[in-house]
C-alpha cells in the first residue's frame, strides 16, 4: 500500500551535499521522501538492509554505491570499499553476504589500468570476504558528468541463526559495544584529498567485518539486540538513530572510546569530534548485560578485535539522545552530523 | 597526546573545580563573559557548566568571526563569485553560513566553483594550479587569523601571481569589547580573554578593560583545565576588589604579542572607518581592509561590490544573544524556525557560535539527573 497522494514530510526545494552525507539532511530525505513513497507507511525502523521473503525463506537484501575520492588512499581503495561496505551491512544485520551484483558508472576517459586495479580489489576482496560476484551492469557517462567512476553493490545474504535484531527491543542496561578505534577512515580520505597540508601514519580502516560478528554472534547471539556500523555520519549518528528508534539514551564514556593519536590530533586540529567521522571496517552492538562479558571477550579472540571495548551503556535518560560523560563529571550531547565534517578556522 | 592531555586530567579538574565552587561561595552571583567563540565550544565540548556552581554564568561574547559577520557580505562575496573563471575559496566554517540565495555550500551544490581551504596558502597554492581561473579568498576572522592572510597576499605580491585575491573581512577584537561595554543592558564582573588573538596582539590591548572599566581580564587557554584555571584567577581579584589583566595562557600568548605577524598586517591593511556587526550594527575602527600597496590583490577594489545590506529578519535576535543580554534559547525563533539544519543566523551554523551550542545543551536538564550515578 504505497502513500501516493499523501503530502510529503520532505521540504526542501533541492538536494544538497548534506543529504548524501549520512546524517539528519539524509535521514530526512530518507525518511521524508523516499521512505513514504516507496515503502508505504506501515514500516518499521530502517536498517542496513532488509529482510524479504523467498518462498518462506527470510533473505537479507541491501544495496550501496560509492562515490569516494580519490579511489585509491592508505588502506583501501573504491573496489574494495564497495566489496566490504555491502558485506558489512549484511553483517551487521545479522546475515552472512551470499552474492553480490555490481553497477559501474564510468566517465568516458578513465583509464583502462585505473578500472583494471579496482576491478582487481574488488575481486580480492570478495574472495576474502568469501561471496560471489554474480552480475554486473556497466554504463559510461561523458567525461566531466562523473568523477571517474562509481560503484554501486547490491547484496543479499542469508540469516545467521541465533540471532534477531531490533532497536526496539533494546533496553536500559544493556551495554554499547564498539569493534576497534574510530575515525580511520574517514580521517585517511580527508587526509589523502591532499587539500589540508597534514600527514599522518594512518591507513583506512575498510574490512570485511563479518568474521567478528559471527564469532560475536556465536559466543553471545541470544544477548545481542542491535548491530550497526557507522559509516558516513560516523558512531554518533548510527547511536542518534537508535536512541531515536528505541526511545532511549546512549551514554557514552569518553574515555572509552578507542581512537588512534593520529585520528585524534586530526580531530583537535580541525575542529572535528572523532564520534562524527567515517569507519568502514568498525560495528556497534548493543548487547544485554548477562551478555555483555562473553560478547567482548569473544570479539578481543577473534582476529582483528583486539580494540574492541564496551564503551557506554543504554539508560532511560536521556532519552532519544547521545551523552558523552567525561571522568570528571562533564557531559555534552552528541547529536547527528549536519551535513559534511567540515574542517574549522580557530 | 601532549599539551592536550595533561590539561584533561580528570583529578586536577575536579580539584580546580573544588577550588572555583571555594572561592565562588554562596553570597552573590558572577557574570563572566568568555570574549573568544573557541571558549563558548569549549564550555560546551567539555561539558564545563556541568561542573561550575550555579552563581557563575557565563555570558557567550562576540568573538564568532563567522557569526558576527553581516549576511550582506556574504552576499556580495558571492555575487562576484558568479562572474566566469572565478574560484570561491573559503575555510570551513563559512561554507554552512546562510546568505540571501543559500550558503556557499549550496551555491557548491548549484554548480559555483566554491573550494575549501585550511589557510589562505592553500588558496594561493589553488591559484598556481588554476592560471586560467581567478581565485578568490573569504578572509575572515578576528587578529588570529588575519596576519595568515597578510603573509599570503606578500607572498603573492613578490611572487606576482594576479590570479588571486583576497575579500577582506577581517575585524578587530578590541572594538568588539569596546561596544559590548558601552551597551546599556550589559552588566559584567569580569572577562575571559580569547586566547588565539592574544598570542598575535598580546595583552597590553586590555588594560583599559582593567584600569578604565574595572573588570578583571584573565586571557585564557582552551583546555577544559585552562578555563577552570582562568575562572579561579578572576574569582581570586573579584575577591580581593582587583582587576587587572592577567596571562593564564602563558604557554602560548606572550604578553606583548607577536611582533611580525603585527608588521605583517601593517604592511597590508588599513584600519577600516566603521564596519557593520551583525547583532551589533556598525563599530567605528572596527575592521580592516586592504591597502592600496594591494590594490591589485583586494577583491573589493578588482571588481565591482553590489554592498548589499540585509536585515537580519525581524523575528530573529542573533544581536541580543551576541551581546550576551539574551539566552540562546529565549530568541523566538531558536530550535523552531532556526536549527543547525535550517540556520536563520549564523550564530547556529558555525561550531562557536553559542545557538548551536545550546541547541545541544537544551535538552540536557533531565540528562543530567542520571549523570552523577554513572561510574
Amino acid at each position: 500500500m504505497l502513500a501516493e497522494s499523501a503530502p510529503l514530510r520532505f521540504r526542501d526545494p533541492q538536494i544538497e551535499m548534506a543529504h548524501g552525507a549520512g546524517g539528519k539532511a539524509s535521514r530526512k530525505l530518507v525518511e521524508g521522501l523516499f521512505a513514504p513513497l516507496l515503502f508505504g507507511p506501515a514500516r518499521g525502523p530502517l536498517g542496513d538492509a532488509a529482510q524479504v521473503n523467498v518462498d518462506g525463506t527470510a533473505v537479507a537484501i541491501t544495496t550501496d554505491s560509492f562515490v569516494v575520492s580519490p579511489l585509491r588512499f592508505p588502506g583501501g581503495s573504491i573496489g574494495e570499499l564497495a566489496v566490504n561496505g555491502t558485506v558489512n551491512d549484511l553483517a551487521v544485520s545479522g546475515a552472512r553476504a551470499e552474492a553480490l551484483v555490481v553497477t559501474f558508472v564510468l566517465e568516458a576517459g578513465l583509464s583502462t589500468a585505473v578500472l583494471e586495479a579496482e576491478v582487481r580489489a574488488m575481486a580480492k576482496a570478495a574472495r576474502v570476504a568469501g561471496v560471489r560476484i554474480a552480475a554486473g551492469d556497466t554504463k559510461v557517462v561523458e567525461h566531466g558528468k562523473a568523477d571517474k567512476m562509481y560503484v554501486t553493490t547490491t547484496g543479499i545474504g542469508r540469516f545467521l541463526p541465533g540471532v534477531v535484531l531490533d532497536p526496539r527491543s533494546v533496553h536500559p542496561g544493556d551495554k554499547i559495544l564498539l569493534s576497534g578505534p574510530i575515525g580511520d577512515h574517514g580521517i585517511t580520505i580527508l587526509l589523502a584529498r591532499g587539500e589540508l597540508d597534514l600527514e599522518a601514519d594512518l591507513r583506512s580502516d575498510t574490512r570485511s567485518v563479518f568474521p567478528l560478528v559471527e564469532s560475536l554472534i556465536a559466543a553471545a547471539g541470544p544477548g545481542i539486540r542491535w548491530m550497526r556500523d557507522p559509516t558516513r555520519g560516523g558512531a554518533a549518528t548510527s547511536l542518534n538513530e537508535l536512541a531515536r528508534d528505541c526511545a532511549l539514551g546512549m551514554v557514552l564514556f569518553e574515555d572509552r572510546i578507542p581512537v588512534r593519536d593520529p585520528v585524534r590530533g586530526a580531530c583537535e586540529l580541525l575542529g572535528l569530534d572523532p564520534l562524527h567521522i567515517a569507519n568502514e571496517g568498525q560495528f556497534l552492538a548493543v548487547v544485554s548485560p548477562g551478555h555483555a562479558d562473553a560478547a567482548l571477550s569473544a570479539l578481543r579472540l577473534a582476529p582483528g578485535g583486539h580494540e574492541a571495548r564496551i564503551i557506554g551503556e543504554v539508560r532511560e535518560e536521556p532519552s532519544g539522545t547521545v551523552l558523552v560523560t567525561t571522568r570528571y563529571g562533564g557531559g555534552r550531547i552528541v547529536d547527528m552530523l549536519v551535513g559534511d565534517p567540515l574542517p574549522r578556522i580557530c | 597526546m601532549k599539551f592536550v592531555d595533561e590539561f584533561r586530567e580528570p583529578e586536577l579538574i575536579s580539584k580546580t573545580a573544588e577550588e572555583i565552587r571555594r572561592l565562588a561561595g554562596r553570597e552573590r552571583h558572577y557574570r563572566m563573559m568568555e570574549v573568544c567563540g573557541g571558549h563558548t565550544h569549549a564550555i560546551y565540548r567539555f561539558g564545563l557548566k556541568d561542573i561550575l556552581p550555579e552563581n557563575i554564568e557565563l555570558i557567550h561574547g562576540p568573538g564568532c568571526p563567522v557569526c558576527v559577520l553581516p549576511m550582506g557580505r556574504i552576499d556580495d562575496a558571492l555575487a562576484i563569485a558568479q562572474r566566469p573563471d572565478i574560484i570561491f575559496a573559503a575555510f570551513g566554517d563559512m561554507m554552512r553560513v546562510p546568505g540571501t540565495q543559500g550558503s556557499p555550500l549550496e551555491h557548491k551544490a548549484r554548480g559555483l566553483d566554491v573550494r575549501i581551504v585550511y589557510s589562505p596558502s592553500d588558496a594561493l597554492k589553488l591559484a598556481r594550479l588554476n592560471p586560467g581561473k581567478h581565485v578568490m579568498f573569504f578572509a575572515i576572522g578576528f587578529e588570529t587569523t588575519a596576519p595568515s592572510t597578510a603573509l599570503t597576499m606578500m607572498r603573492a605580491k613578490t611572487e606576482g601571481i594576479r590570479n588571486f585575491s583576497v575579500f577582506c573581512n577581517h575585524v578587530n577584537i578590541i572594538p568588539a569589547i569596546r561596544a559590548i561595554l558601552d551597551s546599556p543592558d550589559m552588566r559584567l564582573d569580569a572577562f575571559i580573554g580569547p586566547g588565539h588573538v592574544s598570542t598575535v596582539i598580546g595583552c597590553r590591548p586590555y588594560e583599559w578593560i582593567a584600569q578604565n572599566e574595572h573588570k578583571p581580564i584573565v586571557v585564557s587557554g582552551f583546555e577544559p583545565l585552562d578555563m577552570l584555571q582562568s575562572i579561579v584567577m578572576l574569582l581570586r581579584q573579584l575577591r580581593e576588589g582587583k582587576a587587572r589583566v592577567e596571562n593564564q595562557y602563558k604557554r602560548v600568548v606572550p604578553w606583548e604579542g607577536n611582533r611580525a605577524a603585527l608588521k605583517a598586517m601593517a604592511e597590508v591593511f588599513q584600519v577600516r572607518p566603521y564596519f557593520e556587526w551583525r547583532g551589533l550594527g556598525f563599530i567605528s575602527q572596527s575592521a580592516l581592509r586592504v591597502n592600496e600597496r594591494y590594490a591589485d590583490w583586494d577583491a573589493e577594489q578588482l571588481f565591482e561590490v553590489p554592498g548589499i545590506r540585509v536585515t537580519d529578519p525581524k523575528a530573529a535576535q542573533c544581536g541580543e544573544v551576541l551581546k550576551g543580554v539574551l539566552k540562546p534559547h529565549q530568541c523566538k525563533l531558536f530550535g523552531r524556525e532556526c536549527t543547525p539544519e535550517h540556520p536563520v543566523g549564523a550564530l547556529m551554523v558555525s561550531s562557536e557560535g553559542s545557538c548551536a551550542a545550546y541547541h545541544n545543551y537544551e535538552h540536557r536538564k533531565t540528562a543530567m539527573v542520571s549523570l552523577a550515578s554513572i561510574a
